[in-house]
């Protein structure tokens, strides 16, 4: 993270008239732009009584949801109650599985992304993912930085210019710019999750869907790709799977929080939302039970 | 125990293969120069004035090894693709074990099937191609249908071992399943595929009931793919049918062509590990 305020936070204050009775506000340990987060999100996407089965089990139900413009959305909760196939279905990759089957409704800018007529490649090109492991191809970096533009036949005016951009805006460049042509397996593994970080922003997706990006990573790594969240919330809106609570509280703007429950008649786990708001809410005054007990079970 | 020495006795008996040609091979090559045999343009081992030229030989083992490989790779690597990326897993269950079913019919049974029915029926009497009895092209298109399940079953083995992880990355970018194919998988498993292919051509190369029965008894230079043509393993499949003396100069043609065999499959072998050595990728 930054250690300075982030601009926001001090356009805020500045604006701010001075007669006005000063609120006493609960000061995070990180910056967060709670202050200025609407009370409903500026909506990219939505889902609305989402519910997604492998075949006969039913991995999570009911889901509402609205995920907003600039803004992170973290998916909390513990291991096993769907959040993984909940991200998934936002970006049709859950077609690739076998017996997967969303129904409900997911949005992008209104339009049902599951609609017919909806080619699940351009639903994917609008909305990027990264992994929990990072996967880059068996190529040079540049190339998998190059490979998305090229698949969905983008005609930069100067492919070279894209890359480096692309590069760039996921804090990347300065450490590889001169070794672009060598494989990208070459690369530590906090570097090969910020190429494909990279590798999504090429194709200039809206939204960006991360499954534990930093899973896999040392705490360092971490701090990068978190910074590096920050940055791009500038430009996309951002969801993300986290196991690790404090990263939630870190970097997310608001928060779902998830649990598995047995259904009843099968002894099945359904995973269902318990909770979402913004993330102050979450961790400091969750209105339900669950929340809490899973919030302080784990910080001890 | 067992074990090494099952090892051991490989090694012996490769050892032992290389020296029984590498002997009567020296006494062919005290009669006959290297030279006049490997760039001889005539071949006539039995003749009065004998001459041991092994080029047109091996224009026909080229011809049909061509031909076979230009049938077998779009195939093979077509069905690979096919039962890798997009048959469903349980119809691949069924299509694997044929197609290593396939891959066990004796080449004998491929062998009349060229002569007969590809060169007589296919090539003569339909397509009233202007053909003799035999062609390197009746024996390479057969050829390469036998290898056909040789290079899909080791070149699907290879693509499957590509992870996951790649294939969902690539679609999460906007790629269809056939840009996946291509341009991830493909490369991914590109190891595994050259060797699938280099095991084809080396089968190719060594192949000899096929080209025996059906591409013809008479060593000259092919220039076509309707030509009749003998090739190398033709050649050592007639002769020792024959009744050459032990020790005769024929005799040891025969191990000097076949050294050449030998020679050139482990060059083959040898190129290939060199390539897919530089075009590893760990993942
Ligand atoms: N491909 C799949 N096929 C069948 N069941 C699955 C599949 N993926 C996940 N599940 C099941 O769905 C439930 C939710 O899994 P997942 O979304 O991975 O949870 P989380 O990411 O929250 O740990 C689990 O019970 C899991 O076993
Ligand atoms: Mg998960």
């Amino acid at each position: 993270m930054s250690a300075q305020p982030s601009p926001e936070v001090t356009t805020h204050q500045e604006v701010t008239p001075p007669h006005e009775p000063q609120e006493v506000h609960f000061e995070p340990a990180h910056p967060t732009r709670d202050d200025q987060l609407p009370d409903t999100p500026d909506a990219v996407m939505a889902c609305k009584n989402v519910d997604v089965r492998y075949g006969d089990f039913r991995a999570v139900t009911g889901v509402n949801l609205i995920f907003g413009y600039n803004e992170i959305t973290a998916l909390i909760g513990p291991s096993g109650c769907g959040k993984s196939t909940l991200l998934r279905s936002l970006n049709r990759m859950n077609d690739l599985i076998l017996g997967a089957r969303v129904t409900g409704e997911v949005t992008l800018h209104g339009q049902d992304i599951y609609a017919r007529g909806i080619d699940p490649i351009e639903v994917r090109r609008r909305i990027g993912m990264v992994f929990q492991k990072p996967n880059p191809f068996p190529k040079s970096i540049y190339d998998n930085v190059a490979y998305g533009p090229r698949v969905i036949g983008m005609k930069p005016s100067n492919m070279d210019d894209l890359v480096e951009e692309a590069l760039t805006q996921a804090a990347l460049w300065t450490e590889v710019k001169d070794k672009l042509k060598q494989s990208a397996f070459g690369l530590s593994g906090g570097q090969q999750q910020r190429l494909c970080i990279a590798r999504t922003i090429a194709v200039r997706p809206e939204v960006i869907l991360m499954d534990e990006p930093c899973s896999a990573l040392d705490p360092i790594a971490t701090g990068r790709i978190e910074d590096l969240m920050e940055e791009l919330r500038q430009v996309y809106a951002i969801v993300i799977v986290t196991h690790n609570m404090q990263q939630a509280a870190r970097v997310a703007d608001r928060t779902a929080f998830f649990t598995a429950l047995a259904a009843e008649g099968t002894g099945d786990r359904t995973g269902m939302l318990v909770e979402y708001d913004k993330t102050t809410k979450i961790f400091e005054n969750p209105s339900d039970k669950r929340t809490e007990d899973y919030i302080s079970g784990r910080f001890g | 125990m067992a074990l090494r020495l099952a090892a051991w006795l490989t090694i012996a008996i490769t050892v032992g293969i290389v020296i029984a040609l590498i002997i009567p091979s020296l006494e062919f090559f005290a009669q006959v120069s290297i030279r006049d045999f490997l760039f001889g343009t005539r071949w006539a081992p039995r003749f009065a004035d004998a001459s041991f030229g092994v080029i047109p030989l091996i224009t026909a083992t080229f011809w049909t090894t061509a031909i076979a490989l230009i049938t077998a790779v779009p195939l093979g690597l077509g069905s690979a693709v096919l039962l890798s990326e997009y048959a469903h897993p349980r119809l691949r269950q069924v299509l694997k074990p044929i197609l290593e079913i396939l891959a066990g019919v004796p080449t004998v049974v491929y062998g009349l099937f060229a002569l007969a029915f590809v060169q007589g029926t296919v090539l003569r009497d339909w397509l009233h191609l202007p053909t003799g009895s035999f062609s390197v092209l009746a024996a390479g298109l057969v050829m390469g249908v036998m290898i056909v399940p040789t290079v899909a079953s080791l070149s699907e083995d290879a693509m499957s071992a590509v992870p996951n992880s790649m294939r969902q990355g690539s679609a999460a970018l906007g790629a269809n399943r056939m840009q996946t194919s291509l341009r991830v998988v493909f490369p991914a498993a590109l190891s595994g595929i050259v060797a699938a292919i280099v095991l084809g051509v080396s089968r190719a190369v060594g192949e000899t009931m096929i080209v025996a029965i059906a591409a013809g008894g008479q060593a000259r230079i092919v220039t076509g793919a309707l030509e009749q043509g003998q090739t190398m393993t033709g050649f050592i499949a007639n002769a020792a049918l024959g009744d050459s003396r032990v020790g005769s100069i024929e005799y040891n043609t025969l191990f000097a062509v076949g050294l050449l065999l030998f020679t050139i499959t482990l060059l083959i072998n040898f190129i290939s590990i060199r390539f897919v050595r530089r075009f590893r990728e760990a993942y």
